[in-house]
């Protein structure tokens, strides 16, 4: 485990988190919500849990995102808040 | 001082994971369209996931795949070679419980949508008090 | 509202610090949590059921119960999206898209007029009408084979390797989900229609809870795999590597169907004739 390596997945995780409940466009934060699963994965995948990152790069960064663009297609884009 | 510094650097991550907790947290209360909301509580999922599997790392381990395969019967398993396989396990139906609440909360998304124009939480209510 | 969640955040944060100061520290080897239960996991695991990957072995066969339950959970959510969703009355769209291929010519049919039929000369288009993307479509009909065959693979060697019946299930329902969005809907339910979709979730969590019975006929206790022994000829170590295959299979089923059902309903909204 290289510490250098998870401060900086750890950081953009975060980032990404942030990022993807602060902005206005839907679509822009179902795509945020894609990568940060997928940093997730990467985290998992340095501590060593083989089984739970290739589940979550599957599930979380695959069809997660992908409902999530099929219902923001069939509701509104934009957002106040 | 120096003992204070070393308090933090051991528990450090820990409180990355409480960050990231309480960020999912503050999107499930503070905002208002529903979309966010949803996504507020899948944060929080994946990062209570994040703080059970790092309960799980040990030093100087390998990933829990018997190495040898087959022939490990000749060699004995030591028990500190590999990191701990319970919070995996526990994890995986973690992570596949989380798609499928998302799967129905989106639909009910959906129809909330279908029914009132909207999707901010405010305007439903103000719609709701009309009725 | 948001100096409430705020206030709220700071406190449960604030909580959780002070808790961790009990925590051990981050890779111990003497931590409680890698001291009592999970050794037992990874030294008998070779010999009592000779399944490598000590992760497979826990989730399928000593931690079977859980597995069961969760796959029922994974169909009870494919069921409560039915219900939400689907509309079974059709419903006249206002107006149709239609092409004429040899030409090219897009008609809009308004609504009350007689449709022209499907044929080789006439094809209907979506609504939200995207240009016919030659490379998307292609690049669709190379990748959704592969990733088939990849999916089946992760579903065999979930012994050997990281993976097992999620994660291939999740793969096999995601390249269907490939060729839906790249062709159309309708293509999509042309080959994998809604009742065989339902149909296969059921079956899924049949074969899962049938294997647990078939050990009761055998005369031992519910999902226990060293009863299968006497179907498959083999000594009762063996037979559980077996038992293991079987449900990741069942559970490998019932995750693809729900995850191509949740696509079809949350893409049309329920009316399955359009979607994204």
């Amino acid at each position: 485990m290289i510490w250098q390596i998870e401060l900086v997945v750890l950081l953009m995780v975060i980032i990404c988190g942030i990022g993807a409940i602060t902005v206005k466009d839907l679509l822009g934060a179902a795509i945020l919500f894609g990568a940060y699963s997928f940093m997730m994965c990467l985290l998992w995948a340095i501590m060593g849990a083989v089984d739970v990152a290739f589940t979550e790069a599957s599930v979380g960064a695959g069809i997660s995102t992908v409902l999530f663009v099929a219902a923001v297609f069939r509701t509104s884009r934009r957002t106040k808040d | 001082m120096n003992e204070l510094i070393s308090i933090i650097m051991s528990k450090l991550n820990y409180w990355v994971y409480i960050a990231l907790m309480m960020i999912g947290l503050y999107a499930i209360i503070a905002k208002k369209n529903l979309v966010k909301k949803i996504i507020g509580m899948n944060i929080l999922q994946t990062a209570v996931i994040l703080f059970f599997i790092s309960l799980g790392a040990k030093k100087d381990a390998t990933i829990p795949i018997i190495m040898h395969g087959h022939a490990a019967k000749s060699h004995a398993v030591q028990a500190a070679d590999y990191i701990n396989p319970l919070p995996h396990v526990l994890m995986l139906t973690a992570i596949v419980v989380a798609v499928a609440t998302l799967g129905v909360a989106l639909a009910l998304v959906i129809k909330v949508f279908q029914q009132y124009q909207t999707l901010e939480e405010d305007e439903i209510l103000a719609q709701l008090k009309e009725e | 509202m948001k100096t409430l969640a705020v206030f709220i955040v700071l406190l449960f944060g604030g909580l959780l610090i002070y808790c961790t100061l009990d925590f051990p520290s981050r890779g111990d080897p003497q931590a409680p949590a890698n001291m009592h239960v999970s050794p037992h996991y990874i030294e008998h695991t070779m010999e009592e059921t000779s399944v490598p990957n000590i992760v497979t072995a826990v989730l399928a066969d000593y931690r079977g119960y859980d597995t069961m339950f969760e796959t029922i959970v994974i169909f009870s959510a494919g069921v409560a999206c039915l219900f939400l969703l689907r509309i079974f009355r059709r419903i006249e769209p206002e107006t149709q898209l239609y092409r004429h291929i040899p030409s090219g010519i897009t008609l809009r049919i308004a609504k009350g007029v007689e449709p022209p039929r499907e044929s080789r000369e006439f094809e209907r288009i979506d609504l939200m009408w995207v240009p016919y993307d030659l490379i998307v479509k292609t690049s669709a009909r190379l990748i959704v084979p592969f990733s088939q065959i990849f999916a089946l693979y992760v579903i065999a060697h979930g012994h050997y390797s990281p993976g097992g019946g999620f994660q291939g299930g999740v793969i096999l329902g995601a390249s269907i989900i490939l060729f839906a969005i790249s062709h159309n809907l309708r293509s999509s339910l042309a080959r994998i229609s809604e009742k065989l979709a339902v149909l296969l979730c059921g079956l899924g969590v049949f074969i899962y809870a049938g294997t647990g019975a078939l050990s009761i006929f055998l005369g031992s206790n519910y999902l226990d795999y060293g009863a299968l022994s006497q179907v498959f000829g083999v000594d009762p170590v063996t037979a559980r590597s077996h038992g293991i295959l079987m449900v990741e299979i069942g559970v490998g089923i019932c995750v693809m169907a729900v995850m191509v059902h949740l696509y079809y309903n949350l893409a049309s909204a329920g009316r399955h004739d359009e979607g994204l």
